[in-house]
């Protein structure tokens, strides 16, 4: 078989499925992940995201497609003979060995000398910030130190790709966030090429080179954390990425729908004239204007809302808006707390908003 | 989902290429299962085939000619039939008999007189018919000529078929059938009475701030210690036609169901008792703090939490006891005196009347309830772990004076029972002469001037326990491992679960009796195994495999199921891992196998009491046949040198625990 690729893509998907019995939970997944790239597979529980990793690792076999990686065929092989390192969620660190042998486990049988082992656990140790640490069983550590030996094991045979099935989601909330930039630190100083699997957005949207959205099953998109916030594709991936308000629309014309009474300028996508379609807008998206506004006729996408709760969440206030265009649904909205502060907003108030033009997307109603 | 499962591209699915330690897993997975293939399945199934094979005289099937007394053949030849019509000899019932059938040709000639100079001839009429002379074995058409001393010897044997009609012998047969009714009824009302007494001693030790509950819970676990048969010596001291305390009965004899059901309730009282004492331990404390808060009466939060909190626990409790007390031979052996119960027809009939076809009827009519109770309890056990919740608080018992002396007395009553029963056990073998004379002496030791084989009996059970321990320890923990944590190969893996669950819902007394069937058959190469404590071993084996794989299984799936994914990663071996990871970690489980298969070897009767040989006798064995003797006194102290040798069994056990726990489970301990 020969196989033709670009140098610089490490792992080729292609026409990959999985069925349990009637259950499709892999519908012909088709990627390519890059030499050094940092990629996420991003989805809710269920979406198939780590049956695809376990694929990749052939941890559970697919029943459908090939896996490529550096240019060998490893579709049907064990995992033995695959080239990975992998952390899970629970870490599966060796409870009855030391740290020290935990990490040396993997060092073993591969043609070192003792010495040679010892000083590489001893670098890893170091690498992780965890030099005093190796005489100690797992259970007495914390889990993040439990999180950072765990991927010292994984990384300690050098392999030529990483996977990390949802690494951070047994940490406490400061831990993860601390973590994260580690790991893509770390990462970025290895270049070694990294698949992580996580339900957690922010967690992708900060560590990741490209984001793979997935949902029920099949890819929804592929790109980079800006894109796929900025740009969705789809309502799912819209709704799964951030935050966004929905309402019903209906198209003017190229760039124009129509909601209540009103028209907006909208990115329609190639929605035609008359479709019926999902508006969406992000609450930052939603620029305040202030109670004595008077609108221009230069001014679109200018609305009339009252302002029916506020709360206050540090650097911006989360505000409530209702409007007779968008009927009972109340428009969420992120007002920075500077601008409510010189705009002198409060709740009750009736103001002006924009709703940026960029950030208004019409979608296709879900089926 | 459908519909796109319709979607899949034609093709083949992804086959898996398997590496060397997938492909080594599964042949060692294969030779495991392979072994209870032949030690359980397949003398499972001679043991069928044995049930439904009849042997019958075919009086059709044999033709005589008788000369005159010159010798010459003057008369027509004439068939057996014939002359049983004229002669009204058998009818259609008697002429059924088992394989050992001999019917002698004499019988037909009432005349015959082995001094008579007339001779005789007889053939078969049809290739099969087969008939002795003397032990020379005669078959197929030709005409064998004899004079009448030589006829004298002549027996015609049986034709064999396969059919029901032992079955219908059985059900024909009161004094056989009986027992069905005899073995339920005992097996119902043990049952209620020890799950009752059961559920009072766990709730007590649960539920109140009784003092000395440690003590309490090691008297109850003290009856496992001990072969089923030994209460019945005690209760043959207590109430028998000598005993003590006769008059308590009232005229009743204890020879029959009083005694069966007295000492099944000692001795299935630890097995009740684990099983509710746990089922109590994992309620939750805060359904008793809403049942408070709510004002319920103690006695509606008792129906309404307890009961129903424990329900699986007593569900399963009740088709453990019921199974051990309907499969168990030693105690109505000992006590049963005129009372017939299945376990021990079946013992009858092969020892007894060595009529294996019928042992084997009544092995198959006592596998059905056994193997019902063993299917509920599975059944309950599964409910049982999905009601547990991480969550749970456990319930802490508040003192209350008058209540926890009450249940104090409670447990007081049965720790007497129970050390009583041991306690008269041990006096009747220090006693001379029971109830004469009554002082001290060790003549009851002497065992070697007993039946039952003496001394010897004894150290062939603590080797036996040994072995069994060791490479049952092995051979379990080893296949539990490989069907836990070898990858795909489903169908295989849950055949081997099938086969290890197979064991529990077997009685002993059917396992024995199966393995004469296999084992004993000429034709099997495995026969030379027959009568050597390699065969005790095997069995006591797989009679006892079940509960230890579900140790085995339960400690690694404790385990993450990661371990072998990270170290497959690592592309280190699989038996690295075994050795290193999932042997340590699992130690603590391990040990309790070793000592479960033990304690079972020293006290088990049933299965190998077809099995033995005067060369391997054992313990349990000879308390048997020293009690069948009449030496009561001996067989009670070799009982109570079996309890003494599985006391030092566990201490040791704990000890050693306790020391591999400290080297080993460091990790546990912060």
């Amino acid at each position: 078989m020969t196989v033709t690729l670009t140098p610089d893509v490490s792992l080729q998907i292609s026409g990959l499925w999985k069925t349990f019995g009637d259950f499709v939970a892999l519908k012909d997944i088709s990627l390519e992940v890059m030499d050094g790239e940092f990629v996420c597979f991003l989805g809710p529980s269920g979406c198939g995201k780590t049956t695809l990793l376990r694929a990749i690792a052939g941890l559970d076999l697919q029943t459908r497609g090939t896996v490529i990686q550096d240019g060998r065929d490893v579709s049907a092989l064990p995992p033995s003979q695959r080239d990975f390192g992998i952390v899970f969620q629970s870490y599966a660190l060796f409870p009855n060995l030391t740290v020290h042998r935990n990490i040396a486990y993997g060092l073993e049988n591969q043609g070192r000398t003792r010495s040679e082992i010892r000083a590489r656990v001893a670098e890893l140790l170091e690498t992780m910030g965890l030099p005093d640490q190796s005489d100690k069983y797992p259970a007495q550590l914390s889990g993040g130190q439990q999180q950072r030996v765990a991927l010292a094991r994984a990384i300690a045979t050098s392999p030529g790709l990483l996977l990390l099935d949802e690494p951070l989601s047994a940490l406490d909330a400061k831990v993860r966030v601390r973590l994260r930039h580690e790991i893509k630190d770390l990462q970025r100083r290895l270049g070694v090429t990294t698949i992580m699997v996580t339900h957690d957005q922010e967690e992708a949207l900060s560590m990741a080179d490209r984001i793979v959205v997935m949902n029920h099953g099949v890819i929804e998109q592929i790109g980079s954390p800006t894109a796929v916030y900025r740009d969705p594709v789809s309502l799912f991936v819209a709704g799964f990425i951030g935050e966004m308000n929905q309402f019903d629309a209906r198209v003017v014309d190229s760039g124009r729908v129509r909601v209540g009474q009103s028209e907006f300028c909208c990115r329609t996508h190639d929605h035609e004239a008359g479709a019926a379609v999902v508006a969406a807008i992000r609450p930052d998206e939603i620029v305040p204007l202030g109670t004595g506004y008077r609108p221009s006729p230069e001014d679109v996408n200018c609305e009339k809302v009252t302002l029916a709760d506020m709360a206050f969440l540090g650097s911006f206030w989360r505000c409530l808006l209702h409007s007779e265009d968008f009927g009972r649904e109340a428009l969420m909205a992120d007002f920075p707390t500077n601008a409510v502060r010189r705009l002198s907003l409060e709740a009750g108030q009736d103001i002006h908003v924009s709703l940026q033009e960029s950030g208004l997307m019409a979608f296709a109603r879900d089926v | 989902m459908s519909e796109s499962v319709a979607a899949l591209p034609k093709g083949g699915r992804v086959r898996a290429k398997l590496d060397r330690d997938d492909v080594m897993m599964r042949l060692w997975m294969v030779v495991i299962a392979l072994y209870l293939v032949v030690t359980l399945a397949f003398p499972l199934y001679a043991m069928l085939s044995k049930s439904v094979s009849t042997f019958r005289f075919d009086l059709t099937w044999f033709e005589f000619q008788v000369s005159d007394e010159e010798g010459h053949f003057n008369t027509a030849p004439i068939l057996a039939s014939a002359l049983n019509a004229d002669l009204d000899l058998y009818g259609e019932t008697d002429l059924a008999t088992g394989s050992d059938g001999r019917l002698p040709a004499t019988t037909f000639f009432p005349e015959f007189s082995f001094r008579s100079p007339v001779m005789y001839r007889i053939r078969g009429t049809v290739d099969d018919a087969t008939f002795l002379v003397g032990s020379t074995r005669h078959q197929g058409r030709e005409w064998v000529e004899l004079d009448s001393n030589t006829f004298r010897r002549v027996q015609l044997r049986p034709a064999a078929s396969s059919g029901l009609d032992n079955f219908r012998t059985y059900f024909a047969t009161p004094a056989l059938s009986n027992s069905i009714t005899n073995s339920l009824v005992i097996a119902t009302v043990s049952t209620i009475v020890t799950i009752v007494l059961a559920f009072a001693f766990a709730y007590a030790l649960n539920r109140s701030c009784a003092r000395f509950k440690g003590f309490f819970r090691l008297v109850a676990m003290a009856p496992i210690l001990v072969p089923s048969l030994l209460p019945g010596i005690a209760l043959v001291y207590l109430f028998g036609n000598q005993g003590m305390l006769k008059g308590l009965l009232m005229g009743e004899s204890i020879y029959g169901p009083i005694g069966i059901v007295i000492g099944a309730v000692f001795f299935t009282f630890p097995h009740a008792f684990l099983i509710i004492s746990t089922a109590l331990a994992i309620s939750d404390a805060r359904l008793y703090e809403a049942a408070s808060a709510l004002r319920a009466s103690p006695w509606k939060t008792f129906w309404t939490v307890t009961i129903p909190g424990a329900r699986y626990g007593l569900i399963s409790a009740a088709f453990v006891v019921f199974n051990l007390v309907i499969t168990d031979f030693g105690l109505p052996k000992v006590i049963g005196g005129q009372y017939n119960v299945l376990a021990v027809d079946i013992y009858k009939q092969v020892i007894g009347q060595q009529n294996f076809e019928m042992g084997a009827v009544v092995s198959v009519v006592l596998v059905i309830p056994a193997l019902l109770a063993f299917a509920v309890d599975r059944f309950v056990q599964r409910r049982q772990v999905a009601q547990l919740t991480a969550r749970s608080v456990p319930f802490q018992p508040k003192p209350d004076r008058a209540r926890d002396r009450a249940w104090f007395a409670c447990c007081a009553v049965i720790a007497v029972f129970i050390l009583g029963i041991l306690g008269v056990c041990q006096f009747a073998a220090l006693v001379k002469f029971w109830p004469y004379d009554l002082s001290l002496s060790l003549n009851n030791y002497r065992f070697d001037l007993m039946d039952g084989g003496g001394w010897a009996s004894y150290y062939n059970s603590i080797k036996m326990g040994l072995i069994t321990a060791a490479i049952g320890t092995v051979i379990i923990f080893f296949g539990a491992f490989l069907v836990e944590k070898s990858n795909g190969f489903t169908t295989g893996r849950n055949i081997f679960q099938m086969f290890a669950m197979l064991p529990m819902a077997i009685p002993g007394m059917v396992l024995g009796l199966a393995y004469i069937f296999f084992f004993n058959d000429p034709a099997n190469p495995l026969n030379v195994l027959y009568g050597t404590m390699a065969i005790l071993v095997i069995c006591t084996i797989t009679h006892f495999y079940t509960v230890s794989h579900l140790t085995a299984v339960t400690a690694l799936k404790q385990m993450d199921r990661e371990f072998e994914a990270v170290s497959a990663s690592l592309k280190q071996p699989a038996m690295k891992l075994f050795s290193r990871v999932t042997v340590p970690v699992c130690l603590p489980a391990i040990l309790d196998i070793s000592i479960y298969l033990f304690v079972n070897a020293m006290t088990t009767v049933s299965a190998v009491v077809f099995l033995y040989s005067p060369k391997t006798s054992l313990a349990s064995i000879a308390v048997l046949n020293m009690d069948d003797a009449g030496d009561i006194a001996p067989a009670a102290a070799m009982g109570m040198m079996i309890f003494y040798t599985n006391a030092a069994a566990r201490i040791i056990h704990l000890a050693l625990s306790r020391g591999v726990m400290k080297r080993t489970q460091a990790w546990r301990f912060r």
